[in-house]
């Protein structure tokens, strides 16, 4: 399965996913028989976002751990998908809903609905948002900046917390 | 004599009940007349000195504290062991033969369970999860590695001649202590690395090892004891099978014991409502039943105990009351450390005794050189394999700190005492190298591991405070990486916890815990409650300060130091009584009515109770003491809450519902009015809605549904369940309890006819019914009689106070811009993950979003109802108070 799928990638595209992403090549071929099994529609994309392999690839590509011999990379490069502040910017998005790169209070009361039990009231959930709120913001506009955002976790070890072990 | 005795420290009712039997009977024959004075030594001999060996090793940890240098340096374990040499050496000058000595099945059975449940129950059930691979495999892998390798060693030793003749062992013998030798010990692990503070996934690593390492070490032993009893001629091939099969089902097998008395204790506790007392109780009955139960059918105990304390942890603590919790914490702490205290004095003891042991230097040599060694090694190897599947490498230093930390103990040496010398004919020589080796490792690397993690610069753990944040974010990260995994198609550890919690959630808790407990559960919320416990206290600490240093001035704010001496408060201050009083209220009221006292007012109430900092100083560790703590933080942060809510809520103000609406009919009223799902899918816990007025005031908070309206019924618990408030009319104006169990009940207000500005701007007005409430409950007990009057003036001013009405326009312009929009959050169906990236959240989530919206979705009818307000109102309405209270709160909270 995994030499079909490869047979289906173009050389020069693996080879510009693993400049990109870091993957080795078996971890790409396997991700892309993943893909294909995931594409019910077989048009190369995934669902209505129309999300192709190359996109799949990058977005997994923040989840990969980062390894010693990339820590010493040079500075000047592009900076890795998986580094910290990408994966923090990767959460970042995902409380971001409009887009605006601030966490407004909405914005966090929805995702905050989904986080927590069914059981705790509105009331509740709201003041839990407006104390995160509160806590992380620095500037004073009642929302929660990128910056605000990596501040708040600066504690915290983002580089194991965001990473999932690829099989090899 | 320690054996019959800690019969009664287990069990001090079997000790007491034997006395009384025993009286009758030791008057003798013929009764010599009546006795003045009669001295019954025997009677009570057992227990007394069981009582007084603790008493000895208790005071002696005193007198080590006493001096913060020596233990700062030396592990405690270590002058424990030293202290018991000096007291066995006293004894056997003075009694001419060695006594009080650790004794095998003392020490299993009652010394070791507090201990190994202690460390159970406490263990950070997160990090011993994320880390289970690499415990389990130092655990299993590390312990038969070192077992083998150090018996065939000394075999090897022997052989070559270097172990002098007289010690007669075979190979089989040298294996037997091997595996009763290897196996590093939690008590010693623990006494040593909680002083050590390295970092956690180091501590867990080790001291997991030396928990589940319990089941391999029982059964090498059991397998090659009865080897040696049986001969190795005698062994069969099948034998060795026998051994690896019953490996899996020592370990196996104590596990499930230890998870099913786990879901006992949890079921218990589901039901102990009406019973708090026994809380405690049921807890360390029910985890030793599983101790005693696993030794019975020779299954691993201590791996039991530990499943037991780790499975039930999270039920029990969500079923029992707050002081329960604390109970069981601190007993639990007491004894561990009582059980501990006396197991490393009784080593220094049972060492001195010459009769137990024979010398052999090279045995002695050999084995501490082997143990070190194969342990250095054996972790090499394993961590060379564990890395390839680790997230986080384990680097070199951890692995130092990890051969370095092998330290044996008490286990080692009761199970070396426990060898039946006619079979092991070497016993004496391997009791005297197990003494050797467990003072070894427990005095000489237990003293210098502190200094090696030092040089070694070995992350250390960081202690800072949690924060919402934190927490909130690392919770999405997980939602995330299960999310991934999911997609990668690679099921992992993530996926497996995120459906373990979905499962969790499901089920198990529904069934274990019981319904208000369940309802409220959320370790957000959990975080959110405890810090804002924690800004409050620090609100209170900080007093005045806290008011200029957001810049917020009052003109009319009189300066603490000028309070008059002649306040109440002050004097009640001095009188040393815990009153609840706050003088600036009082004060505060005096000097000016502006707006700005409003300001004040809210912010004073959150540190009503000034005088707690003297509790925590004088006896933080007492229970009572500890009690009146707990309720004044609870009621701080009631207020916190009240009047965060409020400013959410405030909206109700103004809509005047004449109708009172007991409890019972409030469900019809509310289909009526159709609004009605948002209660009623939730479990109608909500207690009042804010459109019920009533003249008598329900603020409910029920555990049992059915119980809801058997409203006679008045539930007398500190912590949680039913609360009732009922005034008349014309006593409360306003009304909001939130109640502890952290249930928040809008508050249901009552609108006199008179205009309500006055209500709104001047915030004692509202917060009336909190005051009469401590007044009542609290302070009138606490406040000297001839205080009374004082005190009642200074309310009754108060209040008049709040009579002049004030323009209510102006305050409304003033509103803050907020930043929320006028209409009700949108119902999100999922969440809209970016463009890039193609998945939602798991499907338990999504759904819990969904159910959460729908039931939110009544919101919007209900606000229909008073168009006028609406939104403005729904953001925070009085600027100065509720909002910049909490501001200033959080900022000195932070800072902190």
């Amino acid at each position: 399965m995994g030499s079909r799928a490869s047979t289906l990638l173009r050389d020069e595209e693996l080879e510009e996913i693993k400049k990109e992403t870091g993957f080795s090549h078996s971890q790409i071929t396997r991700l892309y028989s993943r893909f294909t099994s995931l594409d019910k529609g077989e048009n190369g994309t995934l669902r209505e976002d129309q999300v192709n392999f190359r996109g799949f690839m990058r977005t997994l590509a923040h989840f990969r751990p980062i390894e010693d011999n990339e820590k010493s990379k040079d500075v000047n490069g592009p900076e890795p998908l998986n580094s910290r502040s990408n994966k923090l910017h990767f959460a970042f998005r995902l409380y971001d809903l409009d887009k605006d790169e601030k966490i407004s209070r909405d914005e966090l009361l929805q995702v905050l609905r989904m986080m927590v039990g069914v059981n705790i009231s509105d009331e509740q959930l709201g003041s839990i948002a407006d104390r995160t709120i509160q806590e992380a913001d620095q500037d004073g506009d009642s929302a929660i900046s990128f910056t605000e955002f990596v501040k708040v976790l600066e504690k915290v070890d983002v580089e194991q917390k965001m990473s999932i072990r690829f099989l090899h | 004599m320690l054996r019959a005795a800690l019969s009664l420290l287990a069990l001090p009712l079997a000790g007491a009940a034997e006395e009384p039997t025993q009286k009758p009977e030791s008057p003798g024959e013929p009764p010599p007349g009546l006795e003045l004075f009669r001295w019954q030594w025997h009677e009570v001999e057992a227990p007394y000195l069981v009582a007084l060996w603790i008493l000895v090793a208790s005071l002696a940890k005193i007198v080590f504290h006493l001096s913060r240098k020596v233990t700062s340096l030396v592990p405690e374990s270590c002058l424990l062991i030293l202290l018991g040499l000096v007291l066995g050496g006293i004894v056997l000058a003075v009694a001419k033969k060695a006594e009080y000595q650790l004794e095998p099945g003392t020490f299993f059975l009652f010394l070791l369970p507090p201990i190994v449940l202690d460390s159970g129950y406490f263990m950070p059930s997160r990090l011993f999860f994320d880390n289970l691979g690499a415990i389990l495999t130092y655990a299993v892998v590390g312990t038969l590695w070192n077992a083998f390798t150090t018996g065939a060693a000394l075999w090897g030793l022997q052989q070559a001649g270097l172990v002098a003749p007289r010690v007669q062992a075979g190979l089989l013998d040298f294996l037997l202590f091997g595996s009763l030798i290897s196996a590093v010990d939690p008590v010693a692990v623990l006494a040593v690395f909680e002083e050590v503070h390295v970092n956690e996934t180091l501590f867990i690593i080790v001291f997991g090892e030396s928990l589940l390492n319990d089941a391999v070490t029982v059964v090498l032993y059991k397998v090659c004891n009865s080897f040696v009893e049986m001969g190795s001629a005698n062994v069969q091939a099948t034998d060795y099978l026998k051994g690896v099969a019953s490996l899996f089902v020592v370990s196996l097998g104590g596990a499930a014991v230890g998870l099913v008395f786990a879901f006992l204790l949890a079921l218990t506790t589901r039901f102990t409502k009406r019973v708090r007392i026994i809380e405690p109780l049921l807890v360390f009955l029910l985890a030793y039943a599983a101790y005693l139960t696993a030794e019975m059918a020779s299954l691993s105990a201590i791996l039991a105990v530990t499943m037991c304390g780790l499975g039930c942890k999270k039920y029990v603590e969500a079923n029992i009351s707050h002081k329960s919790r604390t109970t069981v914490k601190y007993t639990m702490k007491t004894l561990a450390s009582c059980a501990e205290t006396v197991i490393f004095m009784l080593l220094g003891i049972s060492a001195v005794d010459s009769s137990k042991w024979a010398w052999d230097s090279g045995l002695v040599l050999g084995t501490l050189i082997f143990i070190l060694f194969f342990r250095a090694l054996g972790v090499v190897l394993q961590t060379w394999v564990l890395n390839q599947f680790r997230l986080v490498p384990l680097d070199k230093i951890d692995q130092v700190v990890m051969s370095y930390g092998g330290l044996r103990g008490a286990v080692a040496f009761a199970l070396v005492i426990l060898l039946d010398r006619t079979k092991v004919p070497a016993k004496d020589y391997f009791v005297a190298t197990t003494i050797v080796v467990v003072f070894f490792t427990v005095i000489v690397q237990g003293l210098t591991i502190k200094p090696l993690v030092k040089w070694l610069k070995v992350k250390r753990s960081e202690h800072h405070k949690p924060t919402l944040n934190q927490e909130l974010h690392e919770h999405t990260f997980d939602h995330i990486l299960a999310a991934v995994e999911d997609v990668v198609g690679h099921h992992g550890y993530h996926y497996w916890r995120d459906r373990w919690e979905q499962f969790d959630k499901k089920y198990l808790s529904q069934l274990l815990m019981r319904r208000s407990a369940y309802r409220i559960r959320d370790q957000i919320w959990d975080v959110y409650y405890r810090l804002n416990i924690r800004d409050a206290i620090s609100f209170v600490d900080q007093g005045g300060h806290v008011l200029s240093s957001t810049g917020l001035t009052l003109p009319s704010m009189p300066s603490r130091n000028s309070v008059a001496e002649t306040s109440v408060t002050n004097l009640l201050r001095e009188s040393g009584s815990g009153a609840c009083l706050d003088l600036q209220v009082i004060d505060t009221v005096r000097s000016g009515r502006d707006r700005e006292d409003a300001v004040m007012h809210h912010l004073l109430c959150g540190g009503l109770y000034k005088p707690r900092r003297r509790y925590k100083a004088s006896c933080s560790r007492h229970f009572i003491s500890e009690d009146a703590q707990e309720r004044q933080d609870k009621e701080v942060f009631q207020q916190n809450m009240k009047r965060r809510l409020e400013s959410f809520k405030s909206t109700k103000h103004n809509i005047c519902f004449t109708k009172s609406k007991p409890r019972p009919r409030k469900t019809g009223r509310r289909k009526k009015d159709g609004v009605a799902n948002a209660e009623a899918t939730n479990g109608k816990h909500r207690g009042l809605g804010f459109q019920d007025t009533a003249a008598v005031i329900l603020t409910v908070e029920s555990e049992e549904e059915e119980e809801e309206s058997d409203s006679s019924e008045t539930e007398k618990e500190d912590d949680e369940g039913i609360i009732f408030v009922a005034r008349a009319t014309s006593e409360v104006l306003q009304e909001g309890k939130v109640s502890g169990s952290l249930e928040v009940c809008p508050s249901p207000r009552i609108i006199p006819p008179s205009p309500t500005c006055a209500e709104k701007e001047l915030p004692w007005k509202s917060g009336q019914g909190d005051l009469a409430v401590y007044v009542s409950s609290e302070t009138t007990k606490i406040v000297p009689v001839d205080m009374q009057t004082g005190w009642n003036q200074s309310i009754s001013s108060l209040e008049s106070l709040a009579s002049p009405p004030c323009n209510q326009a102006p305050i409304l312009t003033c509103l803050p811009p907020h930043p929320r929009g006028t209409e009700e959050p949108q119902v999100p169906l999922h969440l809209p993950s970016d463009p890039r990236s193609s998945f939602a959240f798991p499907p338990s989530l999504a759904k819990a979003g969904r159910s959460r919206s729908e039931s939110s979705a009544d919101l919007p009818q209900q606000q229909e109802l008073q168009p006028l307000m609406g939104h403005k109102d729904h953001t925070h309405l009085s600027p100065g108070t509720a909002t910049s209270h909490w501001c200033i709160q959080f900022n000195r909270g932070s800072r902190l």
